[in-house]
């Protein structure tokens, strides 16, 4: 149930869009379609929405074949990035021409506004037009718009990306909220990983064109499925690194190794890829397990709270985040301890081994 | 190199102010540093772009005087004010190659081929552009085209501060990893004073050495990210600074002791508000909030989870409080009890720390 | 961006395709016809093949009235797109002043083209018109009914002012379209005015002035109404551009095949020109 799709692809004269995708949304949920720009992420929206044909493949919606069926049957509403609304409407009229257009009944249509716009902190802006708006109250207009249709599946694409840091942290704690008893399948893209951890719900990850990995945002992002699916999933980047795997032990460097965790004592020797969260590479030891690494350090930031590290690792480029204040000059020697119970280990193909 | 004062300055886009709600600006004193790196922090609409457009000399400001150092340009043209400024869109030169855009400003000032040569190739390794200086720059992706609106400020030996406004603003977020650092890179190896505008925190804090946070035409504060992250002395600035932003809740004051919904909270405030503050208020950072069996009691509302932190919503009487929980401690799950870090828990009177 | 392949959209091109049919390919045709057939009226005709294209392209009637329009077009381009540039430039940016200027501006495009025609005629008469006396007052001898260069320069400068607006127009919307930053990051960089104008205005400039030129040239080089009002193609033929010639051949004395002929290698003629000359204005937007 749900949107789904099945073996769709998209090419747009000699280029491919998307390749063959398979992917059904959980009905009634938060989706986040995570990737970088010119991932795709726009493309799948619009193959779902129906303003573009998928060159091959289907899309079924609430166990219907819909591939053929125009936008305007198919009862979605969509969200840009950029604020689309009717320049010559007041907020009221903009929040009510999706019901207009459905033909609703002048009172009906005052008593849903009223409420849609309570809802998103609208009403006292109902009379005014959308240039007098700021950029905040603009987008949740078209928010309103888009909820007012009651519509089974709405697609948001990076909708909070033109506002202030502080309005988007306010908008992104209410939009889980406003969809929660609607029903509908919300679909939200963007290229933030933290944004798609802040929202919860279920996160497919991206990369050119292809859909990586679909699962529970937080269960994604502690065991992304792949090296690939990892990167797309991490901010700041995700560390990786080849390590050997001799006996019990993992060696990164000759000097620099540990034991291999329980669940992993069993794997065959051999060379692996580690990928570790910055937040796993921290200034002071999380226990006694923890591994001691010299680093050179390329850059320090301090956010406050935290200090960023970018280091030199022995010939890989690593960043650490550390709780903390912590200065460092460039050049300094930095101590960063691995949590290595934490670290994510890949094969050849770059899977995930799972314990 | 220079050092950047502004004396008194007032800027109102009106012909004639008269209340203070005509300024865009309403009073800003301020010192910069020669070499420093300071950020200018605030929501839209804050005067941060005025501030910016003043010390590039776009903007003549209504009162007051700016000096590079101690020597008054308020009246100077942009052009012979030797500055460098960054776009929030980047701006190239279409039809020339990399190299000529980055040779323009040089050239422009009749410098000596030769020497454009060296500083352009210079500048270039600086910014992993060598591989592309024959190129024409329309064909560079956003981010190299930024770095080459940043380069034509570096090629210039004649520069008194580099500018940024929002430069990240297109920027995918991995690759604005990397640009930050390149720019922190920059700026210790060259010791150029830099300003850089925007309203993302994240980039603020770990960009500058110095945070000058705005609201409404006025520097609410300034510091270093560590001072506004432990010390903000305006509820605004512990809002604005902070993800989320700290929590502000109504207090009692009497006879020495704070009350808060009926419970005693122990602060870092030893002085007391005024007896004709209108309102008062706690404010402490949902990192200083903890389960503590000691505390007083709370429902658990909501717990979001970010991966490598929760943010978990508690509620009490009638007040909402978030805290952030690390990947390691446990939410209890029968009868939660928090406190505040008495250290990091301020009284605020207006608005305003009471210390 | 990608866009949208909704194929119902051809639904409504079809009125568009139905009408230019009937009013553009059917008439082509029945030229086509005529181009390689002999008649001598009564709907007789007879086959001659390429006879009249060879008979056309080595007339020197043909030759010269060609060359004649390549001269004025070729001149009224280079007077109208670096005015109409210039006088973009000098447009007031924002203020009271922009809606004045470009109504102003658009003023000489409302007027029908015989009316312009006919007032240049008489501004520019010797005796009784402004122009004309007002440049025989100064001491020229100028009577533009009886001296080529006159005839010449009248027909030019009438042609410039009425179009050289429709240049204005365009270059002032590609103007007003390019982003402030621009011409900050210029004034930073230390650019001078020439150098703004030929790297951030000129390469900005770029689409529309394609569009301009190549309105201009299709709409000059088929330019008619204007001077057969004003001189009629004289003195002698001096002002006999194409178009004129065409009419003379077709109407005047009835040579149906090679004014078709004429007709067909005149489009084909502007087709090309116009295709070679974007393709080479998009070919560099590529690279």
């Amino acid at each position: 149930m749900g949107i789904e799709l099945r073996r769709v692809t998209k090419h747009v004269g000699s280029e491919t869009h998307i390749y063959e995708t398979d992917l059904a949304l959980e009905s009634g949920e938060f989706n986040v379609l995570l990737g970088t720009t010119l991932a795709g992420k726009t493309t799948l929206m619009r193959l779902m929405a129906g303003l573009e044909k998928p060159t091959s493949g289907e899309v079924w919606h609430n166990g219907d074949d819909v591939t053929g069926l125009a936008v305007q049957k198919r009862n979605v509403a969509m969200v840009y990035q950029a604020f689309v609304n009717y320049p010559n409407f007041t907020v009221f009229d903009n929040i009510a021409s999706p019901l207009r257009v459905a033909g609703a009944a002048s009172g009906e249509v005052r008593r849903r506004v009223e409420s849609i716009a309570e809802l998103l902190k609208l009403t006292p802006m109902l009379e005014r037009f959308p240039n007098e708006l700021s950029g905040g109250q603009q987008q949740r207009t078209a928010l309103a718009r888009a909820l007012v249709k009651d519509a089974a599946l709405v697609l948001l694409d990076e909708p909070l990306a033109n506002l202030d840091y502080k309005l988007r942290e306010e908008l992104r704690d209410e939009l889980p909220k406003l969809f929660q008893d609607t029903g509908a399948t919300v679909v939200y893209a963007t290229s933030e990983p933290l944004e798609a951890l802040m929202f919860g719900g279920y996160t497919a990850t991206l990369e050119e064109g292809r859909v990586v990995e679909y699962g529970p945002t937080v269960q994604l992002y502690r065991a992304p499925g792949s090296l690939v699916s990892a990167r797309v999933f991490s901010d700041p980047p995700i560390n990786t690194a080849q390590v050997e795997k001799r006996g019990p032990d993992f060696f990164l460097t000759e000097s620099v190794y540990w034991t291999a965790p329980a669940e992993y004592t069993a794997l065959a020797e051999g060379s692996y890829t580690i990928g570790v969260r910055p937040h796993h590479l921290t200034i002071g030891a999380k226990d006694e397990t923890s591994v001691k690494l010299c680093a050179k350090v390329l850059v320090a930031e301090i956010s406050g709270s935290e200090s960023i590290v970018h280091a030199d690792v022995d010939g890989n480029l690593w960043v650490s985040e550390s709780h903390g204040i912590h200065p460092f000059e460039v050049g300094d020697i930095a101590e960063l301890f691995l949590d290595v119970k934490r670290c994510l280990y890949f094969d050849h193909e770059g899977s995930l081994i799972k314990p | 190199m220079a050092k950047i004062s502004l004396e008194k300055v007032k800027h109102s886009y009106l012909a004639q102010p008269a209340e203070p709600e005509d300024y865009a600006l309403k009073q800003i004193d301020a010192e910069w540093q020669d070499g420093g790196a300071y950020a200018l922090l605030g929501p839209s609409g804050c005067g941060k772009t005025t501030l910016l457009n003043i010390i590039s000399g776009l903007l003549v400001p209504s009162l007051g005087r700016v000096l590079f150092n101690d020597t008054d340009v308020t009246k100077i043209p942009t052009t012979d004010r030797h500055i460098a400024q960054v776009f929030q869109f980047p701006v190239v030169y279409d039809t020339m190659s990399v190299f000529d855009n980055l040779a323009f400003p040089l050239r422009n000032r009749g410098i000596a081929e030769a020497k454009v040569q060296e500083r352009v190739q210079e500048i270039a390794g600086m910014l992993d552009l060598e591989h592309s200086l024959r190129r024409r720059a329309s064909g560079l992706t956003v981010d190299g085209k930024q770095k080459i609106s940043l380069g034509r400020g570096l090629v210039r030996d004649d520069v008194n501060v580099i500018m940024f406004d929002e430069p990240l603003t297109v920027i995918d977020p991995h690759l604005k990893w990397q640009l930050r650092s390149k720019l922190k890179e920059l700026h210790k190896r060259l010791g150029l004073t830099m300003i850089y505008v925007t309203h993302d925190q994240t980039e603020a804090l770990t960009f500058a050495d110095q945070v000058v946070v705005m609201y409404d035409g006025t520097v609410v504060q300034a510091g270093t990210p560590v001072e506004l992250f432990e010390h903000p002395n305006h509820t605004f600035v512990g809002h604005f600074i902070g993800s989320p932003g700290m929590n502000i809740l109504p207090c009692e004051v009497e006879n020495g002791t704070v009350r808060c919904a009926g419970h005693t909270v122990q602060t870092a405030s030893s002085g007391r508000p005024r007896a004709d503050a209108r309102k008062t208020e706690i404010g402490v950072r949902p990192e200083f909030v903890r389960f503590d069996d000691h505390g007083f009691p709370v429902e658990i509302v909501k717990v979001d989870d970010l991966g490598r932190y929760r943010i978990v919503e508690v509620r009490y009487a009638d007040q909402r409080v978030k805290m952030i929980v690390n990947e390691d401690l446990a939410i209890p799950s029968e009868t939660p009890r928090i406190s505040f870090d008495p250290a990091a828990t301020r009284i605020y009177a207006d608005g305003w720390v009471v210390n | 961006m990608t866009k949208t392949t909704n194929q119902k959209a051809w639904y409504f091109v079809v009125p568009v395709v139905g009408l230019v049919a009937f009013n553009a390919l059917i008439p082509l045709m029945t030229v086509v016809n005529y181009s390689v057939q002999e008649t001598f009226g009564d709907n007789v005709f007879f086959w001659e093949g390429v006879k009249w294209f060879e008979e056309v392209l080595k007339s020197e009637r043909f030759h010269a009235s060609f060359l004649r329009q390549l001269a004025f077009t070729g001149m009224i381009l280079a007077i109208e797109v670096p005015l109409g540039i210039g006088v973009a430039l000098s447009m007031p940016r924002k203020g009271p002043w922009v809606s004045v200027c470009l109504v102003l501006m658009a003023l000489p495009l409302l007027i029908p083209w015989n009316v312009v025609g006919a007032m240049w005629n008489i501004f520019a008469l010797p005796d009784i018109g402004l122009l004309g006396r007002g440049i025989n007052a100064l001491g020229i001898d100028y009577n533009f009914t009886q001296q080529p260069v006159a005839a010449w320069m009248t027909t030019v400068l009438m042609d410039v002012w009425h179009w050289t607006s429709l240049v204005v127009l365009l270059a002032y919307a590609g103007l007003c379209s390019i982003p402030d930053a621009y011409y900050q990051a210029a004034k930073i960089d230390g650019a001078s005015a020439w150098s703004v104008f030929r790297r951030i205005q000129l390469p900005k400039l770029k689409r529309v002035l394609t569009i301009a030129i190549l309105l201009r040239f299709m709409d000059s080089f088929m330019i008619y109404t204007e001077p057969f009002v004003l001189t009629g193609g004289g003195p002698g033929n001096t002002t006999t551009f194409l178009s004129i010639d065409l009419v003379k051949i077709a109407l005047g004395q009835f040579d149906l095949g090679p004014a078709a002929a004429m007709s067909l290698i005149y489009f084909l003629a502007v087709l090309l020109v116009c295709w070679i000359f974007y393709t080479l204005m998009m070919r560099n937007e590529e690279q």
